[in-house]
């Protein structure tokens, strides 16, 4: 599953980023495989997206997030 | 002997860098732009023990070396060049206590470049709220550094980190660890073919396109094993570099710091569910948009009614102390009454900066940034594009430079082209003085005429550069990467110091920048206005004399006649005749002409022009609104200033493109002419087809 496929208030590790889509600031923000993400909030449309990973709070577009691989506890 | 030495405060943005700055500087700073380009550069002194001096420079806060936008550039261009004057003997990185792990990548990259460098941890006072501590001595000792803890809010700390900067030869210039290894063979070749240059440097240079010295991209690319990396290569060449940092960063802080969970508690969850609700978000931003509104229309007017009166007794007690001349006149009615014009400004200007750096300075502006990306970007513009156009209500020029956050450079072209409709302070006192000649007093639902007629001007600005962004996305074909990626951080109690330090520094930036300006032409204006060619002018008197003769008047009445006779036939008389056919059919006579031509310069040229035109030759202590309200239509009688002549010219104030430091401020951020050119035709054709419609209706 993606970043984008994330419920409110759910948790996952990030397993994959696309390097060829996600640019460089975000890796250096901490989007990078391993490390823990949770959607804090969404706007209207699930669009953009309200993170905390590893520790940052960030918020990023839903079209960025589906580059961003992520699984779930669950999984 | 006194000591200077040059320290670079570098750190992300939110991390309170500038709160640092303040506090090591205090007063002893000055803003200035750093050469041929409109970042902000912030310098200023520090006093240490033992009569040294730091010369201290703000950078632009900045997440990495690897530049993304101008002002990041900035931080790296300097740190490349080491023959640069303000070159840093010492570096000091100031991270957040709350966001070290993040920030401390910043951090390592600085140490690859071998400048001494202190690692300040602010907001110390946030440690056990958060439930945060630190092993301080196994952080100097993994990041080869000293660190001073410090709380600007609380004052803390600032004493230890003078102390440090004092003794900054004693700092170890180490790398905290090896970068290279990520590609160990390239590496190798780079440091044979460049032997005597740092690698860490060259790999800058190589990953992005700054200039050093002698040796930059094209160099690298001569040299056959360079070339074999493509772009891409070098980017995830990049990524694995990110990656090893932080599992040096991490392994540091496995050790350096602890964070018991149970004792954080955490006011952002909290203030978030509400602050970015899909409904009570919303509302909240309305609300305070409304109180912004409120305190510049409201409160800002007591302070400016005071202003505009005492200007008026200041012309006038100058015209009756000073004896009489033609300096006399120049002081009176053309300098007193033009700087009157820029005064005027300063409280609505204040208000408005001291709104937007508390919303900055809080961090709630990054939730409006949140809220507003969807619905922004229907209309080709960004989440934040939003920031520029509240910034446009008080000025086009600090907003556009506030587009350089937008990653997406259509996004960010279509908020520059469009950011000058909204309502900037200039055309308020346009707006004020129009709408009370023309709108009439009275109340619907306790609201009044003229504030409706206000808001609406407002909406209309608004509209229309959402209106124009959307037609622009469409009719613009530029492919560039869309990406946006904005920090939410921390709610906090803003600084006091640092925003009365914001408020006083853009307010003097603005008066004195727009005060040039407007000095200039009221001097101009009034040079036009009390001279002129031929006899006509020189002669005024006899020939009213002359023409009146056989009718009864008073003196009083017979100067009248010739004041206006002469300002007609003035310099400035001839050339507002000479433009009046294309003004006409708005509505407007050849004096509104002048105004009109000279706010080309600046829109809030308009009513010192007009108090610069009317003054010449009243004797009375008059204030502008009264001057010209007791104007006559020269040729269809009743005021000039009536409903259809007013509506149109707020039309025409609301849309045209009258600045002309807006223009210069969009060549320099798009750098070329045609986009402010594009501005300039479009946007003020626009204004006169629509002023010309709106007399014709209502006339």
């Amino acid at each position: 599953m993606t970043l984008a496929d994330l419920k409110r208030g759910q948790q996952g590790i990030i397993t994959d980023v696309s390097s060829i889509h996600i640019p460089l600031k975000l890796l250096e923000m901490g989007c990078l495989p391993g490390n823990a993400v949770e959607l804090v909030q969404v706007a209207p449309f699930a669009d953009p997206m309200y993170l905390n990973i590893n520790g940052s709070h960030l918020a990023i577009r839903k079209e960025t997030a589906i580059h961003i691989l992520i699984e779930t506890a669950h999984e | 002997m006194s000591k200077q030495i040059n320290v670079a405060l570098i750190g992300n943005p939110n991390t309170g860098k500038t709160s640092v700055f303040n506090a090591l500087t205090g007063l002893n700073q000055k803003v200035g732009n750093y050469p041929g380009i409109t970042v902000e550069k912030k310098e200023g002194i520090c006093k240490l023990p033992r009569g040294v001096k730091a010369h201290i420079i703000d950078l632009p806060g900045t997440y990495s070396l690897n530049a993304s936008s101008l002002d990041e550039n900035v931080v790296i261009e300097l740190l490349l060049n080491k023959t640069d004057k303000d070159y840093p003997d010492l570096a000091i990185v100031v991270s957040d206590v709350e966001n070290l792990k993040r920030n401390l990548l910043l951090f390592t990259q600085i140490k690859d470049l071998q400048i001494p460098t202190i690692l300040v941890i602010n907001m110390s006072d946030r440690m056990a709220y958060k439930g945060i501590s630190l092993d301080i001595d196994h952080l100097e000792q993994e990041l080869k550094t000293k660190i001073a803890l410090i709380s600007t809010r609380k004052n803390k700390g600032i004493q230890e980190l003078k102390e440090l900067i004092t003794h900054y030869k004693e700092l170890s210039t180490e790398p905290c660890l090896e970068a290279s290894s990520i590609d160990k063979a390239y590496f190798d070749n780079l440091r044979k073919a460049f032997p005597n240059q740092l690698l860490y440097k060259l790999w800058l240079v190589i990953t992005q396109d700054v200039n050093f010295g002698k040796t930059d991209r094209k160099t690298f690319e001569a040299v056959e094993d360079f070339k074999t990396k493509s772009n891409a290569d070098l980017k995830r060449l990049q990524q694995k570099e990110t990656i090893k940092r932080y599992q040096f960063i991490n392994e540091t802080l496995k050790v350096g710091q602890t964070i018991d969970l149970k004792a954080a508690k955490d006011l952002r969850i909290k203030l978030d569910r509400i602050l970015t609700h899909k409904v009570w978000g919303y509302l909240i931003f309305g609300l305070i948009l409304l109180l912004i509104f409120q305190a510049i229309y409201d409160w800002s007017s007591i302070p400016m009614d005071f202003i505009d009166s005492s200007f008026a007794s200041l012309s006038e007690w100058t015209k009756n102390t000073l004896p009489e001349g033609a300096f006399t006149n120049l002081l009176a009615e053309g300098i007193i009454s033009g700087l009157g014009g820029i005064v005027i400004f300063i409280p609505q200007i204040a208000f408005l900066f001291l709104f937007i750096s508390i919303l900055e300075e809080s961090g709630y502006m990054s939730r409006v940034v949140f809220l507003m990306d969807r619905i922004m970007r229907r209309f080709g513009l960004s989440g934040k594009s939003v920031v520029p156009l509240i910034s446009g209500t008080a000025c086009a020029i600090p907003a556009i430079m506030a587009t350089r956050n937008i990653e997406s450079w259509k996004e960010r072209l279509i908020t520059i082209l469009v950011t000058p409709f909204t309502t900037c302070a200039a055309r308020l006192p346009v707006y004020l003085i129009i709408i009370a000649l023309v709108i009439p007093e009275g109340r619907i639902f306790g609201l009044s005429y003229q504030a409706l007629t206000l808001m609406l001007l407002y909406l209309i600005g608004f509209g229309t550069a959402v209106g124009s962004a959307w037609i622009l996305n469409k009719v613009l074909k530029i492919k560039s990467k869309s990406f946006f990626v904005v920090e939410m951080p921390n709610y906090k109690l803003p600084l006091l110091k640092n925003v009365a330090l914001t408020v006083l520094e853009k307010t003097k930036a603005f008066v004195f920048g727009a005060g040039k300006i407007i000095l200039a032409i009221s001097i101009v204006l009034w040079f036009l206005a009390s001279y002129g060619p031929g006899d006509n002018f020189n002669n005024a008197e006899s020939i009213i004399t002359a023409q009146y003769a056989s009718e009864n008047l008073s003196e009083d009445e017979l100067n009248q006649k010739i004041e206006s006779h002469k300002l007609e036939h003035s310099f400035i008389g001839i050339a507002g005749h000479a433009i009046e056919p294309a003004i006409r059919p708005l509505g407007y006579d050849w004096k509104i002409g002048i105004a009109i031509v000279s706010s080309f310069a600046a829109r809030e040229v308009f009513v010192g022009t007009l108090a610069t035109i009317y003054s010449v030759g009243s004797d009375e202590e008059e204030t502008i609104k009264n001057r010209m309200a007791g104007e006559v239509n020269p040729i269809l009688g009743g005021p000039l200033f009536n409903f259809a002549s007013g509506i149109s010219l707020l039309l025409f104030y609301a849309f045209a493109m009258q600045c002309m430091s807006t223009l210069a401020i969009v060549k320099k951020e798009t750098n070329s002419w045609k986009w402010p050119l594009y501005q300039l035709v479009i946007m003020s054709a626009f204004a006169y087809i629509v002023a010309l419609v709106a007399y014709q209706i209502l006339i």
